[in-house]
């Protein structure tokens, strides 16, 4: 037990003085007790950054509302591949996306963009563009 | 219980039982023997150990599907390790397969280095030849081209074929390309028109064996595990007695009889996937890395002249 409790005690030395080193945002969620991980708060920022994150065989979120002129991003977090492939038309199609990696499309023209993934395709999602 | 098919309880060489255990935990091989119209599914180890003997046909061909080379996940991070445990399963065989049918997931994502790993393991093989049908981890970038050029070489349309042999009419069917939002695999107009005049010709004798990466029945919608326009290819094969359909795409065996027509899937080299609707999503399954093999298999099928029974053989990996 008291072993257990060094090493806990060790972690949380290390982990704060690594915080001390980034952002302040961070290391406040540290001292809150969410070791290790992001806020919810940091979550919400990333639906308002106009990126889609793509986990567990969904684009989350479904549905995304932009202003013309935005670049959005598709981020995999799934251990399967996925792509990211627009619908009826042919403005956007990623390469295969590994986990970790990355699509990112600017989108001028106000409308509304369906697009699915082309290997699992009752994966669907969409743009609105105003 | 027994991992593998022990007893015939149906009049019909299966072992409901053993046949439910290796459906629920063999990603095994199957061994298939065409007899007579109806498809018998066998255990590959009791093939190996016992029933060899009995299981001799006119004809004898092995499944494999899903090899995701590339895949280095949890699930399995080394693909090509597992591909190399089912090819020397094949070459343990008895009876070596006239062929081997790759029904398709080559690779995890179309680049040409997995496609030539592929290629390279698949050369120790004891077989005459392989054939192959894509899956959609294999058309990604470039709609198939790359598949085809290597693997599909003189095929019609976007890379389906036909041929026979020892009576057997074997048919290749493409159902990853151009899906359509809501998930299910997708053969088109032209193929169909094509397999409808490529059977047209034939007695309603002949046995039929098609083979396509996504199951050509319902297995499971919601997670794409279906393809939308299949009743349509099937309504050209109602009339023919022995109809057999070997799919691959959902990792995991499971057959299913519907009148004239015995569908079955085979399991991956690669990874497990779960059962239908036993996760939020088809993702890879990760287990302990000494149940892997368990899980992992080929598929073994054997037919015999006059006898219409297409014998279908699964068998895993382990051991």
């Amino acid at each position: 037990m008291r072993n257990l409790r060094t090493t806990e005690i060790v972690t949380k030395q290390a982990f704060r003085l690594m915080a001390a080193a980034v952002a302040l945002s961070f290391s406040f969620a540290l001292t809150a007790g969410a070791l290790g991980r992001p806020s919810t708060a940091a979550q919400q920022e990333k639906t308002t950054t106009n990126e889609v994150t793509i986990d567990n065989f969904m684009f989350a979120p479904k549905e995304l509302t932009i202003v013309a002129g935005t670049e959005v991003s598709w981020i995999n977090k799934d251990d399967e591949a996925h792509t990211v492939v627009s619908v009826g038309s042919k403005l956007f199609k990623s390469k295969a996306l590994d986990t970790g990696d990355k699509f990112s499309f600017t989108f001028h023209d106000p409308g509304t963009y369906e697009y699915l993934c082309s290997i699992h395709a009752q994966m669907t999602g969409k743009i609105i563009v105003k | 219980m027994s991992k593998y098919i022990k007893k015939n309880l149906d009049a019909d060489g299966v072992d409901r039982r053993g046949f439910l255990k290796c459906m629920a935990w063999a990603g095994t091989g199957a061994f298939c023997l065409v007899h007579g119209g109806v498809l018998k599914s066998y255990a590959l180890g009791d093939v190996l150990q016992h029933q060899a003997g009995h299981l001799k046909g006119d004809l004898s061909f092995v499944q494999i599907s899903d090899s995701h080379i590339g895949f280095n996940k949890a699930a399995n991070p080394d693909v090509t390790a597992t591909l190399r445990t089912a090819i020397s399963r094949i070459n343990a065989l008895p009876t070596p397969p006239s062929f081997v049918l790759h029904t398709g997931d080559l690779t995890q994502l179309s680049k040409p280095e997995e496609f030539d790993t592929l290629a390279e393991s698949l050369k120790s093989l004891k077989t005459e030849h392989i054939f192959y049908v894509p899956g959609e981890h294999d058309v990604v970038d470039d709609n198939g081209r790359l598949f085809r050029e290597r693997f599909a070489q003189g095929t019609q349309g976007d890379g389906w074929y036909s041929f026979d042999q020892k009576g057997v009419h074997f048919i290749g069917l493409v159902n990853v390309l151009n899906l359509k939002a809501g998930g299910l695999g997708n053969l088109g107009s032209q193929q169909l028109e094509w397999l409808e005049k490529d059977v047209s010709r034939l007695k309603s004798s002949t046995p039929i064996v098609v083979f396509a990466h996504i199951p050509l029945w319902a297995v499971y919608p919601k997670w794409g595990w279906g393809t939308e326009d299949s009743e349509q290819a099937l309504s050209y094969l109602k009339r023919f007695g022995s109809v057999t359909v070997l799919n691959g795409h959902i990792h995991q065996t499971m057959q299913k009889v519907e009148g004239n027509i015995t569908f079955h899937t085979a399991c991956s080299t690669a990874f497990p996937q779960p059962h239908p609707g036993e996760a939020d999503s088809p993702g890879p399954m990760k287990v302990p890395a000494e149940k892997l093999n368990e899980l992992l298999g080929i598929t073994d099928v054997n037919f015999v002249r006059g006898k219409h029974t297409l014998a279908i053989v699964d068998s895993n990996l382990q051991g």
